[in-house]
């Protein structure tokens, strides 16, 4: 596409420099193989069909011809349109409007670095200038190898774990360049890599893959959430913090939470459950609480469970009620 | 009186292993979405209704009443889609959400198509961040074993599936509009509004697009009712909430408290700023929202209050920046943000973006020439409220507030590179000691 600007330059005597200097079409110029087989034109069918329309699966298809081509190829466009009855030029117009939808054949992994405003200036920046000069590549760019294509990315939803580095879409939090780096070549050397948050590190292709809708069985990697994500509920833990009952919320009389506690009871495994007492009552609970271990008394001065249970019954009650 | 913070969406993420559906249930989970069968559907949405629930999203439009905007006599189907492409930068609650509790949100989303009749419902997330991905498929592929999805839900003979889309890379697909095209498998641009996806959204069908925080909040207001929810925040912004602190603080994360609570609370509970730094400026629901000071951190953080001083609540994304940080650099930052994400559809906001672009640049590099922020100004001017949605508005908002804030900055950019008048090693954060999980072995 540059090549058509750098032309119409050359006639009309001024100097034009398109605004999307990283955009471009679907390479229709180079290798036209294609490693898609039949085996994935089912699979393609299969996504098609859990939409009322089949077009909605357009996104996911994409994703999975990456998986499979590495890119989106010009064999994998026709693919997609072949299943779905549109033309090509309505895939191409789709797969050149997503930014994770990469024209170049990528590396075996994809590493991003954040640098929307606040993880560029929390270091951000030099995260990527370091990447950049150790594996001497620019931006977008793949190592020779073909171990690694390093981008820099828009703000990816962590930016309490700022500055953030992505590794096929999977969560590096708080990186420094030492670590960035460190991570970069524990992959290219096929060494293992977990993410922060998240599964063992497998590749790009495979990343893609899951985003087309077929589960690698990583789901149980990893933690339920980071230490930050925890911030406010430490807090909270710290002062017998927790939002209020709902029988204190709709000022119910104790007798009417009595058959909801009970059942609470019943469900619950024995923790203390303040959640149903009154905020003034709440410091004895704690107290209740004091033996009890740590996990427990965190779910006995939260609204867990007891307070699910007890307020659908409650808010049922109050209803017949009044 | 309610408690300081108030963790209720947020109230499992320490439990071990809270993504799996057993664990969900062993805490209650699915016993509000019991509760919610025996219910008429419009009960279910006056429940919601009265509970004061806003969207969480960043518009704060009351979500029961948007339900009710569904229209009773059209022909076609109902659709629920959830706005899980959570991507407005400092944004960073549904993520961490989804990662731990996903059953919160798929017995929210059951709930919600419930009370809309809808037998299809997405669950739209983005597609950069695979792990949280993966626990939603697993959540909802475990809900459907469960009965929980499928035909004949729980007996009940409501029939509903859900199907977790992946999107690929666009900020602009948050907007409701484009992605509902983007989920029909079009370039994510927005649709003109009206009509308005209640009456004509996915496939030209009658659609609900909720955030994720607002579906998910759904279980515990059915199951401890409206008042109970009401009892928490302001005059009319209810609720519990999760405000997002990132930036030179003391202490980044997640906080859930009642909506009004108030950013000098929310930094002397977490410690404040980083040693030895002040606040600069802040951003109370993410980049698109206006930049404050610390003249306005004694303010409640709720819809009124962020409205009142010129700002907006939006995603509750407070972003806190100390006095190393250079305003013109995080505004170029910006800027060069929504420029990227634009999605071309609109002159003002796909070329105006990147103009101020080449402006802040030059700005940046101390090579500014007179009459540059005035020219800003004039383009905000004309790309603000002159497009179809409002990428345009939040791309303008960051601009026009750094400037009424720190105007001297913008001068010295006349003759002073900003890296010189505020050296960028000075706003980084790094902090050997503490390493976080995961990495190499």
């Amino acid at each position: 596409m540059s090549g058509t600007n750098g032309h119409l330059a050359d006639h009309s005597g001024h100097h034009f420099t398109t605004h999307f200097v990283e955009s471009g079409g679907v390479d229709f110029d180079g290798d036209q193989t294609t490693a898609l087989t039949e085996t994935h034109l089912e699979e393609m069918r299969q996504i098609a069909a859990r939409y009322p329309q089949p077009r909605s699966a357009l996104l996911p298809m994409l994703h999975l011809v990456q998986s499979v081509e590495g890119r989106v190829s010009p064999a994998g466009i026709e693919a997609c349109a072949d299943v779905l009855g549109i033309s090509a030029a309505e895939v191409s117009g789709v797969a050149t409007f997503y930014t994770m939808y990469k024209r170049k054949p990528v590396g075996r992994h994809h590493v991003g670095v954040c640098t929307t405003a606040l993880c560029a200036i929390l270091g951000g920046d030099e995260v990527l200038a370091t990447l950049q000069r150790h594996l001497g590549v620019g931006n977008d760019e793949t190592t020779e190898d073909g171990a690694i294509t390093l981008e820099h990315i828009e703000c990816n939803a962590a930016c309490d774990y700022a500055p953030v580095m992505m590794v096929n879409w999977e969560f590096f939090d708080q990186v420094t360049p030492e670590s960035a780096v460190e991570v970069v070549d524990a992959l290219r050397e096929g060494r293992e890599v977990v993410a922060s948050r998240g599964a063992r590190i497998s590749s790009w292709r495979e990343a893609e893959r899951v985003l087309a809708g077929f589960p690698d069985n990583r789901a149980d990697h990893g933690p339920t959430a980071g230490e930050r994500s925890l911030l406010g509920l430490r807090i909270a833990r710290e002062h017998g913090w927790a939002a209020p009952s709902p029988q204190v919320a709709e000022e119910v009389e104790p007798e009417v939470a009595g058959p909801a506690a009970s059942e609470a009871e019943a469900v619950g495994d024995g923790q203390p459950d303040s959640s149903r007492r009154g905020a003034a009552e709440r410091s004895t609970a704690e107290a209740d609480a004091g033996t009890s271990t740590d996990s427990e008394h965190a779910r006995g001065t939260t609204p867990g469970p007891e307070a699910k249970t007890s307020g659908a019954q409650a808010s049922g009650e109050d209803q017949e009620t009044t | 009186m309610t408690d300081t913070l108030t963790p209720v969406l947020s109230a499992s993420w320490g439990d071990e292993r809270a993504w799996k559906l057993g664990n969900y249930e062993r805490t209650g989970g699915y016993t509000a979405l019991r509760s919610a069968l025996q219910m008429a559907p419009e009960e279910v949405v006056g429940l919601v209704k009265d509970s004061g629930l806003r969207g969480r999203g960043g518009a704060g439009f009351p979500t029961g009443m948007k339900w009710s905007f569904v229209p009773k006599d059209n022909p076609n189907p109902t659709y629920l889609v959830v706005n899980a492409d959570e991507s407005e930068p400092g944004t960073c609650k549904d993520m961490p959400l989804m990662m731990a509790t996903p059953h919160t949100l798929v017995e929210g989303v059951i709930i919600s198509a419930y009370a809309i009749k809808a037998s299809y419902a997405f669950i739209y997330v983005r597609g950069e961040v695979l792990h949280v991905v993966r626990r939603l498929q697993q959540a909802v592929r475990e809900a459907y074993s469960a009965g929980y999805i499928g035909s004949n839900v729980l007996g009940s003979g409501y029939d509903l599936e859900v199907v977790v889309h992946a999107g690929a890379g666009a900020y602009i697909c948050g907007e409701e509009t484009a992605l509902l095209d983007s989920l029909e498998g079009r370039r994510g641009q927005p649709r003109l509004r009206p009509p308005f996806p209640a009456v004509a959204g996915l496939y030209a069908s009658p659609t609900v697009i909720n955030n994720v925080e607002s579906i998910a909040s759904v279980p515990s207001i059915v199951a401890n009712g409206a008042d109970w929810f009401a009892s928490m925040g302001t005059e009319r912004s209810k609720g519990m909430t999760l405000y997002s602190l990132s930036g030179h603080v003391a202490n980044p994360g997640q906080l859930e408290a009642p909506l009004g609570i108030t950013l000098r609370q929310l930094l002397d509970l977490t410690g404040g700023m980083r040693a030895g730094h002040q606040l600069k400026f802040w951003t109370p629901g993410g980049s698109s929202t206006p930049i404050l000071t610390p003249e306005h951190i004694d303010l409640p953080l709720d819809y009124e209050g962020m409205a009142a001083a010129g700002s907006m609540l939006g995603t509750k994304a407070l972003q806190c920046f100390d006095e190393t940080t250079s305003v013109v650099r995080s505004t170029l930052r910006w800027v060069e943000f929504y420029k990227h994400e634009s999605c071309g559809k609109c002159t003002p906001c796909r070329e105006g973006s990147w103009w101020l672009v080449q402006i802040l640049m030059r700005l940046e590099a101390g090579q500014g020439v007179e009459g540059d922020i005035e020219k800003i100004l004039d383009l905000c001017d004309n790309i603000g409220g002159r497009s179809f949605c409002a990428l345009a508005d939040g791309a303008v908002a960051c601009v026009t507030s750094a400037i009424k804030h720190f105007r001297e900055e913008f001068e010295a950019g006349m003759h002073t590179p900003a890296w010189e008048l505020l050296p960028y090693e000075r706003s980084t954060v790094f902090i050997r000691s503490e390493q976080p999980a995961g990495g190499v072995r």
